[in-house]
């Protein structure tokens, strides 16, 4: 699993490509919460476009980082879930606490 | 028509092995020629069964996790076995949203995302004897 960040005024972007499951959601989790607290994150913004596997593990994930921004007054966006990640979200109603965007622009605009 | 088939798999309950057993599954109903939906349905569902056996059956201990799979005409089903601490509860745990680790960030979404992605889901446990989770799944694929 790769994990790049890129900050735009406060909100952070997280792009994950690859696969994400239990074994890799370990380091992903870490390595986001870091990235969060170093940098004053406001919003959090997936980017799920290189996420060719997902399971509940993944809802963990995004769960636990709602979590954390929403503390501090902040929001969850994602962007670009496949179809398999989309209905993943659909059925555990991750679609009532984290927004969907078209794009980064939208999503930066929105939150 | 594939006719009958039928594998064994055993492996040790370390969490790099779930990409391993989801890959080793979907590679064995590959003979059924499934859709690319199919497959991934497949793989979804064997990576919550081997994820549940490696947090809850063994609680990270580390000790050996069984798969067989039987392919049948045009379904195969998939066993998911443990010998670890057992499920107390099976009406409780198959409920949407119930963890018994929300602390470690489950979502108590495995079971669910496993019946809605299967045609058959079935558990068997008895405590500190393990967990059997029997799976089929039927391509309509090879339907012709
Ligand atoms: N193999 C197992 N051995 C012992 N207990 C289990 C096993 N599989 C599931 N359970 C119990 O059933 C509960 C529900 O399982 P389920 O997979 O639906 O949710 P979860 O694993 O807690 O969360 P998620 O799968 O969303 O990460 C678990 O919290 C656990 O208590
Ligand atoms: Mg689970």
């Amino acid at each position: 699993m790769l994990t790049k960040f890129e900050i735009i005024n406060n909100d952070l972007i997280v792009k994950l490509d690859g696969e994400l499951d239990h074994h890799t959601a370990k380091t992903v989790r870490e390595e986001i919460d870091r990235e969060i607290d170093e940098n004053n994150t406001k919003n959090i913004i997936f980017d799920l476009e290189g996420v060719h596997f997902m399971d509940s593990s993944g809802i963990g994930v995004v769960m636990g980082r709602y979590k954390k921004v929403q503390r501090l007054g902040g929001e969850t966006g994602v962007i670009n879930l496949s179809s398999r990640v989309e209905k993943i979200f659909k059925m555990s109603g991750l679609f009532n606490i984290v927004k969907k965007f078209e794009n980064k622009k939208e999503a930066l605009e929105r939150l | 028509m594939v006719g009958k088939n039928h594998m064994r798999l055993e492996f040790l309950s370390k969490s790099q092995n779930e990409s391993f057993a989801r890959v080793v599954v979907a590679s064995f109903a590959a003979q059924l020629d499934p859709t690319i939906e199919e497959l991934a349905d497949v793989k979804t569902a064997v990576s919550e069964a081997v994820t549940n056996a490696i947090i809850h059956g063994y609680e990270d201990r580390v000790a050996n996790i069984i798969i067989e799979c039987t392919i049948t005409e045009d379904e195969i089903e998939i066993i998911v076995e443990d010998k670890g601490k057992g499920i107390d509860d099976i009406e409780l745990a198959k409920e949407p949203l119930y963890t018994s680790r929300p602390e470690l960030e489950r979502s108590g979404m495995g079971f669910t995302v496993m019946e809605t992605f299967m045609d058959k889901v079935d558990i068997e446990s008895q405590k500190d004897v393990g967990t059997r989770v029997m799976m089929v799944k039927r391509f309509e694929s090879c339907q012709k």
